[in-house]
């Protein structure tokens, strides 16, 4: 075939590309079409199992008058542009993009469907029609903290890091703040294994804390491996977005368990009542986008602690973030009595003083 | 029985004929797949393989998934015609991204007229570099190139997660592992207004057939080839084979760095940790089942981006897993590499005789 | 400290198994002159085949069969396609393991995130309580022992039995190997089966044992890491033994060094076993008479005996 027969058949292409856009059926009738763009298989029982669960909570709650649709294993690449797009193409009224790389491909297909709602999840950049949510994951962390400080032995708790992204970041420091709280010379130590889901490395990862003294080990990371591997040594840990209990009964002490259902039900309404407007949610404990897996494997005074952690944050009396905080390097950051207000904690990129270990 | 036979010469109508062949039993064995997961066979393979080209700027979506396709199986081509088997594309990509890029997040006051040629030159010396090192490995140390190429991609792909989560990471991107956007100065061009057709879709089919030129009429393409299919003949022609594994690497590595850098400055807009999509690995496939010819490689690459565009739509229309593009693709190259024996043999049919040794299937 | 370096080779070994495993099913393979690059595809497969058959019949025994069946099923395809239709082998394997890849993830689909059954360790009574050796010879699981009892039989195998100096001469020269009368495609079949059957074996060890679940593409790049090894070992038993523990032993400790603290940023230390592995290839590739004595002189090339 030579290149002039090539671009017939380009050209005859072209104009049957047209035709179907004709035909498609307008979508003002029947259920209100909302779309949902994972990054990662629905069943890594992890980040992006919660966020289906949420999907499928919205589909029960609302029935016939809402269809979900997912996609699932995006990469964060211009893929997801063209994933998102066609969404957006096939009739979704409102589409939740559930990972940060996805930022830039929202917002660019969102500017060519003006009329269409676009949800970014731990995302800073909005427009008229792109709202982000996040939920404040630092809050779990701290509780955290609170068990581990008071359950360790060797004074050395270890933390699986992904990539130091700010989440992680406050994670790590919420953890140190809530271990110090109870025990103020415990520390901790981490290790990034620069990806948020490959289970041989949490593994291996798991392993060299523990084989480096520590004796209660959380993960930033979303596979059970980190819990199953302390199960095999021996050492308590705690599971990350969903309740892991079944993966090692007898190992998790309680996990952060986030909770998006709530959420997404609530912005479909906005939707369906013609209320929803461009927004940014960073929830907590007292939004019930994030809850605790039942406290297991303890004393029942720490368990008395732990719910006590809970209540205060909910309640706001506990914000967390509060001065006098220095860092590693012994740098005062926040002076005593204040709050750190969201967006320094949104762009955090130091480490408290106790945690072991550099940012790279 | 069946027996196989040599052919004096190749077969001119299997070499047109095996990929058709392939192509067919592909989508027969996809549609059985596709019947065992409980879907219409029929409207699963349409959704998969038809669909995509007629949504809404399907075409264009088409051309910017094919562009990095083709250029990395065009230069792979060339690669693999000479015997010199470059797997680390992937890497070589990256390293053109990141060189290019560098120069984008340097420079972004710089007038375009300067910053993209010279962005576009350093993706091409960085890709080029990245596949010099195996092609170093190879004529000095006789490292097995395959081996070597492929580990570079591993840790180009690490370089790339330290720069953005380091010394390059946006001052303003609140700490995500991102670089700074690129200016517009720093953005490759797009040519056909509001579909994001960038330069790189139409240059990826010019520099197919300038490799076609170069393999089919020049000295050095002649050289290329006969290192490749006969390395004691070109020995004994006197070539320098060394030379010859370079200009394979450094080809194949430049236009891999320069996919890369297009990509970067085109659809993706800036450096991330996740620049491809696995691109550098299936144009392998596009430079087999385009059967090592540049022009093959530009049917291949947009088959292969087709496929990818297939997954995507057979996930949102039919809920079908994504693991789908892979196997379509991998079937594809068994049965493509199946049905390559007809070109060089030809298939028998005998009475089974106690003489006849039944070569190949029963010795 | 006795306890911290006894955990730590603990870990190492358990690192190195996969490699080990599947390096010594390709070494056999590359001895009788076949080229398998789909190693991680034949991996992928067989861990996803044994985390299933585990999980539906509650036997990591079945699980661990599957697993070698799944591996072999795998390289029987690539026997088909390079040995007796003749493909390039490269090219073929390269097709193994995407297909692998796509084909572990559908098999998979409804096993990810499931708590599977893991495999028990063995702990000899007496044995496993001496201090330092105990733990780390003893109280492993059945297939680390099972890797080092393949590797010595593999060793026993290629040079002191008849049946291994066959397949030494179908690897090195596949023309005389005919002439003499011995049947090249059928033996180079079996080394093939033998090769995938090992990578199954690495593959179900990842998920039974290593990180005890099913994940999609969780052998992580472990298949190229043993091809590579096979190289390393300039095709020699002992010397693939002491490759695979290299390599386990940076894997691991690349991220042990993280842990202590040390100012190196953590991508860069990720990037060591691969820059290792370079290295290392280089050191060994240099000298080219070793390699042209211990390579299979017939490595990748395709067979068709003319009548």
């Amino acid at each position: 075939m030579d290149r002039r027969q090539f671009h017939k058949i380009l050209g005859a292409g072209l104009i049957s590309a047209s035709l179907p856009s004709l035909l498609r059926p307008a979508f003002a009738d029947g259920p209100l079409q909302v779309g949902f763009v994972y990054l990662g298989p629905v069943g890594d029982f992890g980040w992006t199992y919660q966020h289906n669960v949420g999907c499928q909570q919205a589909q029960a709650h609302f029935g016939d008058k809402v269809k979900t649709t997912y996609v699932e294993n995006v990469p964060e690449s211009p893929d997801s542009e063209h994933v998102i797009a066609d969404l957006a193409a096939k009739g979704n009224k409102l589409i939740f993009t559930t990972s940060f790389g996805y930022m830039n491909y929202t917002l660019k297909v969102a500017k060519q469907y003006p009329d269409v709602f676009f949800e970014h999840c731990t995302g800073y950049m909005r427009d008229k029609n792109v709202s982000t949510y996040n939920i404040r994951f630092y809050e779990g962390r701290f509780v955290q903290g609170v068990i581990a400080g008071k359950l360790t032995k060797s004074g050395l708790v270890g933390y699986i890091g992904s990539i130091p992204v700010p989440e992680v970041v406050q994670g790590m420091n919420a953890f140190l703040l809530g271990m110090r709280s109870v025990n103020p010379t415990a520390k901790l130590k981490f290790i990034m294994i620069n990806s948020w889901y490959d289970p041989g490395k949490e593994g291996d990862a798991t392993k060299a804390l523990i084989d480096q003294g520590c004796d209660i080990i959380t993960q930033h990371t979303d596979s059970p491996t980190p819990l199953q591997t302390a199960k095999g040594r021996g050492v308590k840990a705690f599971g990350e977005a969903t309740d892991m209990t079944k993966f090692a009964p007898d190992t998790q002490l309680t996990a952060d368990v986030n909770d998006w259902g709530g959420y997404y039900i609530k912005r479909i309404q906005d939707v369906l009542d013609g209320k929803w407007a461009s927004t940014d949610t960073w929830g907590g404990f007292d939004s019930g986008m994030l809850s605790m897996a039942a406290f297991a494997n303890m004393p029942d005074d720490v368990k008395a602690l732990a719910g006590q952690a809970v209540a205060d944050i909910r309640s706001g009396k506990n914000k967390v973030f509060v001065g006098p905080l220095t860092d590693q390097s012994g740098k005062l950051q926040l002076p005593a009595g204040q709050v750190m207000d969201d967006g320094t904690l949104s762009g955090l990129q130091w480490l408290v003083e106790g945690v072991e270990g550099k940012l790279s | 029985m069946f027996r196989i036979e040599p052919r004096g010469y190749p077969s001119r109508f299997w070499s047109l004929g095996s990929p058709i062949l392939a192509i067919a039993l592909t989508i027969l064995v996809t549609g059985v797949i596709f019947a065992a997961m409980g879907q219409e066979p029929l409207v699963a393979v349409y959704t998969f393989l038809i669909a995509p080209l007629l949504e809404h700027n399907g075409l264009a979506a088409l051309a910017i998934r094919a562009a990095p396709l083709i250029m990395i199986g065009v230069g792979l081509s060339l690669c693999y015609r000479t015997n010199v088997w470059n797997i680390g594309a992937e890497g070589q990509f990256t390293l053109g991204a990141i060189s290019g890029g560098g120069l984008a997040l340097t420079f972004p006051d710089a007038p375009a007229e300067l910053l993209f040629p010279g962005m576009l030159a350093l993706g091409v010396i960085g890709g080029m570099f990245w596949a010099a090192i195996p092609a170093w490995l190879r004529t000095r140390y006789n490292a097995n190139e395959i081996l070597t190429s492929l580990m570079l991609h591993y840790i180009a792909g690490l370089l790339l997660v330290y720069l953005v989560t380091g010394p390059w990471k946006d001052p303003h991107g609140f700490g995500f592992p991102q670089s700074a956007l690129f200016s517009s100065t720093a953005t490759t061009p797009i040519i056909v207004p509001g579909t994001g057709v960038h330069l790189g879709c139409a240059l990826a089919p010019l520099l197919a057939a300038i490799a076609w030129l170069v393999l089919n009429k020049s000295v050095l393409g002649f050289k290329l080839r006969v290192v490749g299919q006969a390395p004691r003949a070109a020995r004994f022609a006197g070539f320098n084979e060394d030379r010859l594994i370079w200009t394979a690497m450094l080809i194949s590595g430049g236009l891999a760095g320069l996919a890369g850098i297009l990509e970067v400055a085109g659809p993706v807009g800036q450096l991330t940790t996740t620049i491809s999509p696995g691109y550098g690995f299936s144009a392998v496939i596009v430079a087999f089942l385009g059967r090592l010819d540049p022009i093959g490689a530009v049917f291949a690459g947009l088959l292969l981006a087709l496929s990818y565009l297939g997954g995507d739509a057979a996930q949102i229309d039919l809920g079908l897993p994504n693991a789908v593009t892979g196997i379509f693709q991998g079937i594809l190259l068994f049965f493509l590499l199946g049905c390559d024996l007809l070109i060089r043999y030809r298939i028998k049919r005998v009475r089974p005789n106690p003489a006849v040794t039944l070569t190949g299937i029963a010795e | 400290m006795i306890f911290l370096i006894t955990s730590l080779l603990v870990s190492i070994i358990a690192a190195s198994t996969p490699l080990m495993l599947a390096a010594t099913g390709e070494l056999i393979a590359e001895k009788a002159g076949v080229l398998n690059l789909g190693v991680e595809g034949m991996m992928l497969v067989g861990a996803v085949t044994g985390f299933v058959v585990t999980h539906l019949t509650g036997s990591t025994t079945l699980g661990i069969f599957a697993a070698i069946l799944a591996g072999a099923g795998m390289a029987l395809i690539f026997s088909v396609l390079t040995l007796t239709v003749l493909a390039n082998q490269i090219a073929t394997g390269l097709a193994l393991t995407l297909f692998g890849k796509g084909f572990s993830s559908l098999l998979g689909r409804n096993y990810v995130g499931v708590a599977g059954p893991t495999l028990p360790k063995l702990d000899i009574p007496v044995l496993s309580t001496i201090p330092f050796f105990g733990p780390v010879l003893f109280g492993h699981d059945a297939l680390i022992y099972l890797s080092f009892a393949i590797l010595i039989g593999t060793a026993w195998f290629l040079y002191r039995s008849h049946a291994g100096l066959i397949l030494r001469a179908v690897g090195d020269s596949h023309a005389a190997a005919h002439a003499l009368g011995y049947p090249v495609i059928r033996i180079r079949y079996a080394a093939t089966l033998f090769g995938g059957g090992m990578a199954g074996l690495a593959g179900v060890y990842m998920s039974l044992s290593y990180s005890p679940m099913w994940a999609e593409d969780m052998v992580a790049g472990r298949g190229w890491i043993a091809l590579a090894l096979v190289v390393f070992a300039a095709w020699r038993p002992f010397w693939l033994f002491v490759g695979a523990y290299l390599f386990g032993g940076i894997m691991y400790l690349s991220l042990y060094v993280q842990g202590l603290g040390i100012p190196v940023p953590s991508a860069l230390v990720s990037a060591l076993p691969y820059l290792g592995t370079i290295l290392v290839l280089v050191l060994i590739s240099r000298d080219r008479r070793r390699i042209r004595m211990n390579q299979p002189a017939s490595l990748g090339q395709s067979f068709h005996a003319t009548a």
